[in-house]
């Protein structure tokens, strides 16, 4: 049965959905992993076209659920349904073979293999020989692409390609099992606006088809725009499903944690003192160029821009990761050379970076060793011995200060959740008493109430006369608090807003000039 | 979440009641059973075997003969002594396949200032009866150039250690034959081979031993080998000096790959330009056993000298059972692979957690 887009839109609206009602449906799954329930009871039903979104802190149980449906991991209790028929699914291409296919958050392509040969890898058409037949590959793919209009080459390499472009060869793949219900996990975290409308106008495309869409994201603006149910999920346990026209933001936030969230944003103000670092028309070839800024003690410059535009470079350049080509630093007005990291902490910088686990934390190493490898420079150390005993107290004392949530100091770094990993990464750099302190990113992928801590952190940071830069994609963390924000736009400065006058919509402005 | 925040000594696992939030010592020092155990248990259960297997069939105790159990720590003292330079290598993230080749090469070059005035045919008959302090520091510098130079390709070129060391492998080879045209230096100075005698061999490889346990474990040097291993990005971002520490480890494997090379013609008492072939082999092979982790970032010495034990243990027990030298190389194989199984076995199981 083929239904017009309008039809469906009209039946959609009306909630009777012809034949089996559910595409896909899930109840009474459990899941427990050593020392966690991750999911106790839950529910989830799919109606045949319409895109349903998965809301819930990190650690909800959203991604567990999905990974259950996608075939990654068996439940240890509950029952899937599939247009009505129970299945089960014991691996992920049982999944595909019931109709059900997942695109990753953390892309799985092989780069040095063609959009082709990703695409249909599996599913090769074949000769009469037996061989691989390139040409008929390429045209399957050319007509994928004018599907779903995309333009991209189907022999390029996929290694060769912008993570904006992978993440359109996954979705084409997944679309190319033409499967009947299609995970999506944070599709949309490494795109740009544009791409964004565009996956968007995919998605609704396939919707009007009468597939089901999994949605699973973080952004509130992005349940509103696209998404025509949300289950919400909360400490592994299933809270309700709503149709998105029916709540406002802050039913969906409330559903969430469980609690009003008092204080999101704790700013507050704090005496603002002299510029303590100063940066004169810094460049990087290539990269960003002209910025000039300056930082005051006491004070928190936003970091606001799309993601490409250069602001994490700004930060990495600042800190002496990649050197500028031009221009100058200057802290307390007089002109420093920062070259590399070491010379930035010795001017008492310190840089939380963007990705927690490529440039962040030793996942093989314990908490204490985390949080002390960058004061080890030039404290704790005698005759290149470390003072153990005393860097172990103070270690100790940070970690309590911050709440890091651990049994003890020699916990692997890699068994706590993202926002204990970001509170002992904080840990490390507040241990070298920084004077300056560049967030990148602070809070991404961190539940709800860590991220209130940390922000609470940063505040009190602030108050004891420390100059904060914070990058954060995240426009209500950018707004809530920052003193002043800072504008980019492909690698140039577009624009400064004042606490009063910036908003979401003039900060948008000049982030997409 | 909202319970984690009021009450921060709340733990999910319930393994360790009281921890985070108190500043008590004890809190700070608990730590779980050190990973050499279970290395440890199985030397001892090697060991029993063949304890076994001796009363059995052949009617005679292993354990019980002290003389071989000294030959075996003996002979394998010099690939212990390459090994915990290899460790730190590893510990990195990187590998050293050159230690082998700078121990003929150290070998033959130490020898020949090492030669006694009584021998005929003296490279440099010039320099003989020189005190063992001069070979044994040019050794040790030759050995030290070897890592340096690996160092510094491996940290200014970025080409990977694998390479770069195989090229020094087959390069040191090369030299050391081409030092005497494939001569042997033979007729070396009693004060020089007397390095290489009696249980002196263990000594220093005990001595290196602990020497670098405790710079890995208590030095900032060991706490920066490990973190680059861990994750050099992150390293670098937090102000170490990458390029500079990685030159300073593989410098010190050098350095212990020449004093394993002086040490072992001083025992043999005479050098040859094939010393030390596939030692760089079995080195690996004792980190790996020990439980260093060729990804980088996991490894301690104390494993690494258990490793090397038990490398020694399985080629002395088979001799003494007089069981065919082939069937030592294939179990050795077998034993290599099984412990990096185990390894990798219990990265997946933590990684589930």
């Amino acid at each position: 049965m083929v239904l017009s887009p309008q039809t469906m839109a009209a039946v959609r609206q009306s909630g009777a959905i012809p034949g089996a009602e559910y595409l896909l449906s899930a109840e009474g799954v459990r899941k427990a992993f050593p020392g966690v329930v991750a999911l106790d009871d839950v529910q989830f039903k799919l109606k045949r076209g319409t895109v349903h979104a998965l809301m819930g802190e990190n650690g909800a149980g959203k991604s567990t659920l999905m990974k259950i449906l996608a075939g990654i991991y068996q439940p240890d209790a509950g029952e899937i349904r599939m247009k009505n028929q129970a299945i089960r699914l014991a691996s992920p291409l049982d999944a595909l073979e019931n109709g059900i296919a997942m695109i990753h958050q953390e892309l799985n392509l092989m780069p040095f293999m063609t959009v082709a040969e990703n695409i249909w890898i599996r599913r090769e058409p074949k000769n009469r020989l037996g061989f691989v037949d390139h040409g008929a590959m390429n045209r399957q793919t050319a007509d994928l692409f004018r599907r779903l209009n995309i333009g991209l080459d189907p022999e390029s390499l996929v290694g060769e390609l912008s993570v904006a472009n992978r993440q359109m060869v996954e979705i084409a793949k997944a679309v190319s099992y033409e499967s009947d219900v299609l995970i999506m996990d944070e599709p949309t975290s490494a795109l740009t606006e544009t791409e964004v409308e565009h996956l968007f106008t995919i998605i609704r495309d396939l919707r009007s088809q009468g597939i089901g869409i999994v949605y699973i994201t973080h952004k509130m603006n992005e349940l509103f725009e696209i998404a025509d149910e949300f289950s919400v999920f909360r400490d592994g346990k299933y809270i309700g499903t709503h149709a998105s026209t029916d709540v406002t933001r802050d039913d969906i936030i409330r559903m969430m944690v469980g609690r009003e969230i008092t204080q999101m944003f704790p700013k507050e103000e704090v005496p603002i003192g002299d510029v303590l670092l100063k940066v004169e028309n810094l460049t990087l070839d290539g990269v960003f160029r002209d910025v000039s800024f300056e930082v005051r003690s006491g004070e928190i410059l936003g970091l606001a821009g799309l993601v490409g535009s250069g602001r994490s470079n700004v930060a990495e350049t600042i800190f002496g990761v990649t050197p500028a080509t031009s221009g100058t630093i200057s802290i307390d007005g007089r002109q420093v050379d920062i070259s590399s990291p070491t010379e930035a902490i010795r001017n008492r910088m310190a840089f939380l970076t963007e990705d927690r686990k490529d440039t962040g934390c030793f996942l093989p190493l314990d908490i204490l060793e985390n949080m002390q490898l960058a004061v080890l420079q030039d404290r704790y150390t005698r005759a290149g011995f470390v003072q153990e005993g005393k860097l172990a107290r103070d270690c100790q004392e940070m970690s309590a200060k911050l709440r890091v949530k651990t049994p003890n100091l020699y916990e692997r770094i890699e068994n706590l959740s993202g926002g204990n990993q970001q509170k002992v990464l904080i840990g490390r750099w507040l241990l070298t008493n920084p004077r300056i302190l560049i967030l990148d990113e602070p809070t991404r992928g961190i539940d709800v109430g860590a991220k209130a801590e940390i922000h609470r952190f940063v505040t009190e940071l602030a108050r004891q006369g420390v100059a904060v830069v914070m990058i954060s994609s995240e426009m209500p963390e950018v707004l809530g608090m920052s003193d002043r924000v800072m504008v980019m736009h492909e690698g140039r400065v577009t624009g400064f807003l004042d606490r009063a006058e910036a908003t979401q919509v003039r900060v948008m402005e000049l982030a997409a000039q | 979440m909202s319970s984690d925040i009021a009450n921060p000594t709340n733990t999910t696992a319930g393994s360790v009641a009281a921890g985070a939030g108190t500043t008590r010592p004890e809190a700070i020092r608990r730590r779980r059973m050190p990973p050499e155990f279970n290395i440890f248990l199985v030397l001892i259960g090697i060991a029993l075997i063949y304890e076994l297997l001796g009363w059995t069939m052949i009617g005679q105790s292993f354990l019980g003969n002290q003389q071989r159990l000294t030959i075996m720590i003996l002979q394998v003292s010099v690939i212990g002594i390459i090994a915990v330079g290899v460790t730190q290598v590893i510990i990195t993230g990187g590998i050293d396949l050159s230690s082998g080749s700078v121990v003929g090469l150290t070998a033959m070059i130490a020898a020949s200032f090492a030669q006694a005035s009584t021998w005929s045919r003296a490279l440099y008959p010039a320099l003989t009866d020189l005190p063992a302090i001069v070979p044994i520091a040019i050794g040790l510098g030759v050995g030290l150039a070897a890592g340096i130079v690996n160092g510094v390709l491996i940290a200014y070129t970025r080409i990977p250690p694998f390479i770069a060391t195989l090229g020094m492998m087959v390069s040191a080879r090369g030299l050391s034959k081409w030092y005497t045209k494939g001569q042997p230096v033979s007729g070396l100075t009693e004060q020089f081979n007397f390095i290489g005698s009696g249980i002196w061999p263990v000594i220093v490889f005990l001595a290196v031993a602990v020497i670098f346990h405790v710079a890995l474990r208590y030095t900032r040097y060991g706490k920066f080998t490990y973190a680059i291993g861990a994750n050099m990005q992150a390293a670098r971002v937090s102000g170490i000096n990458v390029e500079r520490h990685l030159v300073k480890v593989y410098a010190i494997a050098g350095l212990l790959a020449g004093l394993a090379g002086i040490v072992t013609a001083a025992r043999a008492q005479t050098a040859q330009a094939g010393m030390g072939i596939s030692y760089e082999l079995d080195a690996i092979a004792a980190a790996v056993i020990g439980g260093t982790s060729l990804t980088g970032g996991v490894g301690r010495i104390t494993g690494t000298v258990i490793g090397t034990i038990i490398l020694g243990i399985m080629t002395s027990g088979f001799t003494f059972l007089r069981v065919d030298a082939y069937y030592q190389e294939i179990v050795k194989g077998v034993i290599i692979v099984a412990a990096v199984v185990a390894d990798v076995y219990r990265q997946k199981k933590r990684a589930k957690r």
